[in-house]
């Protein structure tokens, strides 16, 4: 028997606005903990909430690239359950209308377009954060994230494999860095992805009983964890048995999903409009002003790259992965390289530099203005691409222009004729076996006498002189 | 003998301060000496902050010496209700889970009220978590009528009224969610306010219930009322829903008078349930009003049956989330009992609040829940909005609506203790004014025979505070008794 899964995803994405969701406490990830707090973030008597107007503003750009009607009218809701690590014992979050709604996602699978709806991206506050003791006993609450903005993105249950969940959480990623509205920094928490899964007979038009997959680290974890819950769940259907309705816990050691709560012991909320807050009123002239303000996004930068520097498909898609990227390539060429070898060389020999250090090209110390010089200088004959290609570590180490190491280190590249000449004697004077292994007809020495020839000039020589004026030396009478 | 400042309204002190002819200084000391002589039978402070007192009396005289410093409340002692946040003292709710707490912030109210001058005499009692119309609810202690220690001052702002009948401070600040202002005002006989909602912040106002809540003034004229007003009012960025209109200079509306003024009276408020000595001197009041020139005209609030029914589902639901920050986990009680996550909440909230407290916060648990929403809170948003459309119609009819504040007058400590909802219904005629988010003002109008004063309630238009002062002041000064003071010594 055949079935399919269906799948619809929920991202919670904590925006980088300089202060919270309701106070202007820092949201900063790195700080000890219970620093970044105030009376408000903290649950305290007497306290207001204040929206952050740069969240709003966020979540309207997230809803217009993800093709969302944003809401005139929009309105904050408290979300009850008791947790220690929810302030004021409610949430406060958006219900029944969200600031954005009935929008869409195209995603490149298997080189096939497949359209994701998105149902719905609505704003609200991130809890704070329990630590426990190894064994039990004692329980911390860190407040540092406490009312930090978030944003949560929920999809129509449009997916049907975990690669296309896969491809839709990339994207995202990669609009959500584009737009510079969150740090989508996996590891600290400000991208969290939960699955709700289930699965049918094909052709069935009702849907499974669907579990909700959470907890989990990295999209690489969800694809995991996506496959795993539709083979168990297929499993369970096949024995004849059914799917509880639960939420389930990616164990990334044992490679499975472990029950964690079900359906009986679910939460009633008791949701109902925040009456500390005003709702939020969007006119069309706020949201023309935030969509005039969006950065060009991956896919149309790409093309762009393909017919504005004839790059191929493949080099513009990686130049455009990440903003940053794009931008330096960009600037690069700006500042007078020619497209190809810039885009060459931050692909292979910067790119390396950056992953050796485990940097970010946006905190690179090389400017893309030292980079272009770089490149012209290889162009014009100065240095030799050898040359640079041990300038270039230098420069990233250093952060100083390419003329001044150059100057310094005498990198310039040995192109006179005359002198060539007499070093090329000298090589053959000093090397007689080789020189006569050479005239005897075994070519291959020539290689060994370029070698030599690049040794006596500190890899200075002109390659190609230096072995255009050996052969011509060693086919002199001697 | 020392001169007794502590009969003075805040005006007349603030204007012996300013003229010097008397320190802040002499004058806090005149309170403070009021309130030992008196506070042991009133009971109406929970923390008396006589050092501090004194001392900013100082810094006050000091700055009006050397910066020629004219405060509108310069060297006016002032008590606070227990639920507004001060960084100096305690800040209980009178609670026991919120015993020993210090807020770490003053509310905006406070802060307004330090810059004008005002000098902090301490903390007044209440019913926990303003819940209650009695005083009787603190988990304190019982605060007593000042003109007849037997009655209950009213509530929740029990203590405030109380403080400023009893002449133990000029004016006070208090909240009133259905009526917590100004029904204590008339069982106390001191003018109380409810402004608009939104025309004074609520920051710093621990919430009961938040679309209701709003802080106002109980002082002992109509003039101090608009001073006190115009001290607080004001939009304030850490209050979403405090309004940005200008703030008018209140003490224009004094001294004006009425004639040709519409004053409505509500059909469905007498009705044949008003009687007594309270119909009788709230007729004889708008018999005053008419002589003044005002034209008294018949309005319709139709929907006022249902306004008690809609208040509880509404405050009660509101109070079940606002409550919800009191689990033990950052501050308060956490009961000694709890062994782990599920008991920490269940008996710190069990044994820290009260029962009228956990009364009202199962009630508001049980309208929002799952399958009751509709039928409840929902039905009640929108019963609230044609109660608001009642008044915002009758105001088409009158400029301002007057009313009974209370069907009795204070009632007897502990007479209605056992019955919580003869208790909702001595608020019947406040908690409409909450629901349509206007101004309400109580002042008042006599005494019954035996010696209870008796509250009449004035309601104006949305931020429409001055006529309301206007009408009261008017009234004030030509409805021939002085309410005087108190006989306790």
């Amino acid at each position: 028997m055949d079935y399919e899964a269906v799948i619809g995803l929920e991202v919670h994405v904590e925006l980088n606005t300089n202060s919270k969701m309701f106070c202007g406490c820092s949201t900063t990830f790195h700080a000890p903990p219970n620093t970044c707090v105030c009376p408000v973030c903290l649950g305290m008597p007497g306290v207001l909430p204040a929206i952050n107007r740069k969240a709003v503003e966020y979540g309207i750009a997230v809803g217009l690239v993800l093709n969302c009607t944003i809401s005139k009218w929009s309105k904050m809701d408290r979300k009850n359950y008791f947790y220690p690590d929810l302030a004021k014992n409610y949430q406060i979050s958006q219900y029944d209308l969200p600031l954005a709604y009935g929008g869409w996602l195209d995603v490149e699978v298997d080189g096939r377009t497949k359209r994701i709806g998105i149902t719905r991206a609505h704003l609200e506050e991130d809890t704070a954060r329990n630590t426990h003791t190894l064994g039990g006993g004692d329980s911390g609450v860190d407040f540092n994230r406490s009312g930090v903005p978030l944003l949560e993105i929920v999809t129509e249950p449009d997916i049907r494999s975990a690669q296309e969940a896969y491809a839709y959480l990339t994207l995202l990623k990669q609009i959500l860095s584009y737009l510079g509205v969150s740090d989508c920094n996996m590891e600290e928490g400000s991208l969290r992805a939960e699955a709700n899964v289930s699965v049918r007979r094909v052709g069935d038009p009702k849907l499974g009983v669907k579990t909700e997959i959470k907890n989990v680290a990295s999209f690489s974890g969800t694809y995991k964890a996506i496959e795993y819950e539709i083979a168990r769940q297929i499993s369970v259907l096949s024995r004849g048995e059914s799917v509880v309705q639960e939420t389930r816990g990616w164990d990334p050691d044992r490679g499975i999903t472990v029950s964690q709560r079900s359906k009986e012991s679910a939460h009633d909320y008791r949701y109902f409009p925040e009456p500390d807050l005003v709702p939020i009123a969007v006119n069309d002239e706020w949201v023309e002003k935030i969509r005039a303000s969006l950065p060009e996004l991956p896919r149309a930068r790409k093309q762009r790259f393909v017919t504005q520097y004839s790059l191929s498909e493949y080099d513009a898609g990686v130049l455009t992965t990440t903003r940053a990227m794009a931008e330096y390539f960009e600037e690069t060429v700006r500042a007078g390289a020619p497209p190809k070898p810039a885009a060459n060389w931050i692909m292979g020999d910067l790119q390396a530099l950056l992953t050796e250090s485990k940097q970010e090209i946006s905190s690179c110390r090389i400017a893309p203005s030292d980079l272009a010089e770089m490149i012209i200088l290889i162009e014009k004959g100065t240095i030799s691409g050898k040359i640079a290609k041990d300038l270039l570590p230098e420069m990233f180490a250093t952060g100083s222009p390419p003329d001044k190491l150059i100057k310094e280190k005498n990198l310039v590249q040995l192109s006179d004729i005359s002198e060539l000449e007499s070093i090329a004697r000298e090589v053959i004077a000093a090397n007689p076996g080789p020189a006569a292994d050479y005239r005897a007809g075994k070519t291959k020495a020539l290689g060994f006498l370029v070698g030599q020839l690049m040794k006596a000039t500190q890899g200075r020589a002109n390659p190609k002189l230096a072995n255009e004026l050996l052969i011509k030396e060693l086919n002199k009478i001697s | 003998m020392a001169k007794e400042w502590f009969r003075l309204t805040a005006h007349e002190i603030r204007d012996a301060v300013l003229g010097g002819a008397v320190s802040a200084e002499e004058v806090t000391r005149s309170f403070l000496s009021r309130i030992e002589q008196v506070d042991s039978k009133v009971c109406a402070y929970v923390d008396v902050w006589r050092d501090a007192a004194i001392s900013r009396a100082r810094e006050i005289d000091a700055r009006i010496r050397k910066e020629g410093f004219r405060g509108a409340l310069a060297g006016v002692p002032i008590s606070i209700k227990d639920v507004l946040c001060t960084k100096q003292g305690y800040t209980t709710c009178c609670s026991k889970i919120l015993r020993g707490y210090r807020s770490p912030f003053d509310a905006t109210v406070v802060e307004r009220l330090w810059e004008a001058g005002a000098i902090f005499l301490g903390k007044t009692n209440m019913d926990e978590f303003a819940m209650g119309s009695s005083t009787e609810n603190s988990a304190v202690q019982l605060t007593r009528n000042p003109w007849n220690l037997d009655y209950v001052p009213g509530g929740s702002s029990g203590g405030s009224a109380a403080s400023v009948a009893a002449d133990e401070a000029a004016c006070s600040l208090g909240s009133d969610t259905g009526g917590s202002i100004r029904q204590p005002a008339a069982c106390c006989g001191c003018v109380g306010l409810k402004p608009t909602y939104g025309r004074v912040s609520r920051y710093g106002l621990v919430a009961f219930a938040s679309s209701l809540d709003q802080i106002g003034p109980f002082t002992k004229d109509v003039e101090d009322c608009a001073l006190m007003l115009g001290t607080i009012a004001g939009r304030d960025p850490r209050d979403s829903t405090s309004v940005d209109l200008p703030v008018p200079d209140y003490c224009q509306a004094l001294n004006k008078d009425i004639k040709g003024l519409r004053v409505g009276m509500p059909r469905e408020y007498f009705t044949e349930a008003l009687g007594g000595e309270v119909r009788e001197k709230i007729e004889e009041a708008i018999r005053s009003l008419e002589k003044l020139g005002a034209e008294v005209v018949e309005v319709r609030l139709p929907h006022t049956e249902y306004a008690i029914a809609v208040y509880y589902i509404i405050c009660t639901a509101e109070a079940s989330a606002n409550l919800a920050r009191f689990d033990g986990v950052r501050y308060g009680y956490r009961s000694p009992r709890a062994t782990d996550m599920r008991q920490m909440y269940h008996l710190s909230r069990s044994e820290g609040f009260g029962p009228e407290v956990r009364r009202r916060i199962i009630l508001g648990t049980y309208v929002l829940s799952s399958g009751y929403y509709d039928a409840y809170y929902l039905k009640a948003q929108k019963v609230r909005s044609l109660i608001r459309q009642d008044f915002v119609k009758a105001f088409e009819m009158c400029d301002v609506i007057v009313t009974p504040t209370s069907p009795t007058p204070a009632f007897r400590i502990g007479e209605k203790t056992d019955d919580p909802l003869q208790m909702y219904l001595s608020d019947i005629y406040t908690i409409s004014v909450n629901l349509a988010a206007i101004p309400g003002l109580s002042m008042p109008c006599g005494f019954t025979k035996g010696g209870l004063p008796v509250g009449l309630q004035l309601l104006g238009k949305h931020f429409d505070e001055m006529t309301l002062l206007r009408v009261a002041d008017a009234y004030e000064k030509n409805r021939g008794f002085d309410i005087g003071h108190p006989p306790i010594n």
